[in-house]
């Protein structure tokens, strides 16, 4: 079966990350990269991967998507740009996985509802944030047990390994994720804090997540129900692992969680970028196996 | 006597803006558990002193009721509207952390009578601050860049971390000695620094911890060195070994003859009469709070590591020390009790 024919947009960190685990993909295959700057390292870097490259943004790509048969684009730029660039890969029919903060389309984390975003065909899917993919997982797992008044999670990155984009609109970020904390996790209501720590060697991406229940915690289901959560998420993140608990303090559940990364762009210590990228593809491949099947078509989406 | 023929200071006649943090910063040493009405009382007893600036908000500043931080007794907003229209004439300022705070929740804080900002990031982080900051100046606030855990960063590294926090608009840049680490000769190196590259009517300020008791000597060697902000706060009200004192501080101005254009007895009455008394445990420099600035860990760190060592079977200090070897910064409580249950983990104790 031949591959489904992918565009990275965005040349940092989350875009370079991008090629390396696409091109890993059966269903999925990298052939355009979009940038703005023509010094930029992603863009020579996807060249040597053998990518077509264009630092004219996303109107350099435009002219080529019939031609080369684009059917799913990636968009790892900003919340700020990212509607005009589904607007116009959309008119064309092209699927959009969202990698900023925009979120304009329905938020996804595979483990917790991919399926129903596959079902029902999305023309435009956004990841929420490098937090969000990191710990919603943990809290759908407690909300699959009992309900959850409160949740709140802390996630620390390394210095390296967040961009200038995300620097500058941090409070993006906690908008989408804490949002995503009440719409994709369950909770009723949501905080999000990022921590960007510079220490050398760089320390992994931690995560920390605190739910409160609204009755006393089933100890032994909840926490089975966190390990089996992790074991899915594993299945595209190996170094999602827990450190400590969970443990139960009155009606206060928390979750000590680590997230290596497989080391393709940045090193390991960046698993901010690999949960991001890993769920992106992960999305992109159930598109792609019901494109292929032919359970989906994706069609162009008429401009307003 | 000998008092009438020293010399003048070559510190006279130079001004310095006082700020008052025992109802931010001492937040922390509270738990976060001061009441609306115990901060409007603390708050006009400062204003009648002639205290310029008060910083008023939760312990982490705006966006700081949580899980990881502690839940105050009131939102920052009715903290803040109870007690700026009281004010005859200071200035009621809040902190914001960005990744923790935001754009929304200063515009609140602002509606509430807020009219100058702490824009906090880490002293290498500057660079998450822009929109903040930005929007800080937009609102008409005095808008200040403060430069946490000073002491993880050099004094080239702080110059370029303060140039960026000038050019998104702060009018002021502060060193802050989170840890209190830092040390007079640091002090004057680092701020120095700073004075030499940024523009002239740029201030610089300085926020101290006592945790070696450098507090005064620090502010004094800022202001040596070109600062003409000192933060502090009455009886040292502050996380770990507290703030700077400021009643102290004032009484050794007004021997230097610097002006700070507060009346130094009523300040010394508040830090008596009215601080003194709120106290849950007497802030000084003890054996967890030294470790703090022995070490360099944050200070904000003291009161949640001996949770943690209660309820792990871990001495704070060892918690404290470890946490300092991981260069853990402002913002990760979490990893204190995480840290505490790894140790225990390895000491082999059980948790429960």
């Amino acid at each position: 079966m031949e591959k489904i024919k992918c565009a990275i947009i965005g040349s940092g960190n989350i875009g370079t990350d991008l090629i390396y685990k696409i091109q890993r993909s059966q269903f999925l295959e990298p052939v355009w990269m979009v940038g703005i700057d023509p010094d930029s390292e992603g863009l020579s870097r996807a060249k040597d991967l053998g990518l077509k490259i264009t630092s004219d943004g996303v109107d350099g790509l435009l002219p080529h998507v019939l031609k080369d048969n684009i059917q799913i684009a990636f968009d790892a730029t900003s919340a700020y740009v990212h509607a005009e660039n589904s607007r116009k890969l959309n008119e064309l029919a092209v699927l959009m996985i969202d990698l900023t903060p925009a979120a304009i389309g329905p938020l996804c984390v595979p483990p917790v509802n991919l399926k129903d975003h596959t079902e029902k065909l999305e023309m435009n899917v956004n990841m929420i944030s490098c937090a969000g993919q990191a710990t919603i997982p943990i809290i759908n797992s407690v909300v699959q047990i009992q309900s959850v008044e409160y949740a709140e999670i802390v996630a620390s990155l390394a210095s390296k390994s967040v961009g200038l984009g995300t620097r500058a609109n941090l409070d993006e970020f906690t908008y989408t994720t804490s949002s995503a904390i009440e719409t994709v996790g369950g909770a009723r209501k949501g905080k999000a804090l990022a921590i960007i720590n510079p220490a050398e060697p760089p320390l992994v991406m931690r995560n920390t997540i605190y739910c409160i229940t609204d009755d006393k915690p089933d100890e032994a289901k909840i926490t089975a129900s966190i390990l089996a959560m992790i074991k899915e998420v594993q299945k595209y993140v190996p170094g999602y692992k827990l450190v400590n608990g969970p443990i139960f303090d009155d009606r206060k559940v928390s979750v000590f969680m680590e997230v290596g990364g497989l080391g393709d762009y940045l090193p390991k210590y960046a698993g901010n970028l690999d949960i991001m990228t890993a769920a992106a593809t992960r999305t992109a491949e159930m598109f792609a196996e019901e494109i292929q099947s032919g359970k989906i078509t994706l069609t162009p989406v008429e401009a307003k | 006597m000998t008092q009438n023929t020293k010399k003048l200071s070559s510190l006279h006649g130079r001004k310095v803006i006082l700020h008052d943090m025992c109802l931010r910063d001492g937040m922390h040493a509270k738990a976060e558990q001061i009441s609306v009405e115990q901060m409007v009382t603390v708050a006009t007893a400062l204003d009648d002193a002639g205290v310029p600036y008060i910083q008023v908000t939760h312990g982490a500043g705006l966006g700081g009721n949580s899980l990881q931080h502690g839940f105050a007794l009131a939102s920052n907003e009715e903290y803040i509207s109870a007690v700026a229209p009281l004010m005859k004439q200071a200035k009621v300022s809040v902190l914001l952390i960005p990744g923790l705070g935001t754009m929304k929740e200063l515009q609140s804080a602002y509606d509430a009578g807020a009219r100058s900002v702490h824009v906090a990031t880490h002293c290498t982080e500057a660079n998450t601050s822009p929109q903040h900051m930005a929007f800080a100046r937009e609102l008409g606030m005095d808008t200040t860049g403060f430069l946490m855990m000073a002491h993880l960063n050099d004094a080239k590294g702080l110059t370029e971390q303060a140039l960026l926090m000038e050019s998104y608009g702060a009018q002021t840049v502060y060193l802050t000695d989170s840890a209190g680490y830092m040390l007079p000769a640091d002090v004057t190196e680092c701020i120095s620094a700073l004075r030499d590259s940024l523009k002239p009517e740029t201030e610089i300020g300085f926020h101290g911890h006592h945790n070696l008791g450098m507090g005064i000597a620090n502010s004094i060697a800022a202001i040596e060195a070109g600062a003409s902000r000192i933060d502090g706060s009455a009886a040292g009200l502050g996380a770990g070994a507290g703030n700077t004192p400021l009643e102290v501080f004032a009484a050794v101005c007004e021997r230097m003859g610097i002006e700070t254009g507060v009346d130094l007895f009523k300040l010394m009455d508040v830090s008596e009469n009215i601080i003194l008394p709120m106290m849950d445990h007497v802030i000084r420099v003890d054996r967890e709070s030294l470790t703090l600035g022995y070490a360099g860990v944050y200070s904000t760190f003291l009161l949640h590591a001996k949770r943690a060592a209660e309820r792990f079977g871990i001495p704070a200090r060892d918690i404290l020390v470890e946490l300092g070897r991981q260069k853990m910064i402002a913002g990760q409580e979490d990893m204190i009790v995480d840290t505490a249950m790894t140790m225990a983990k390895k000491r082999g104790i059980a948790i429960k």
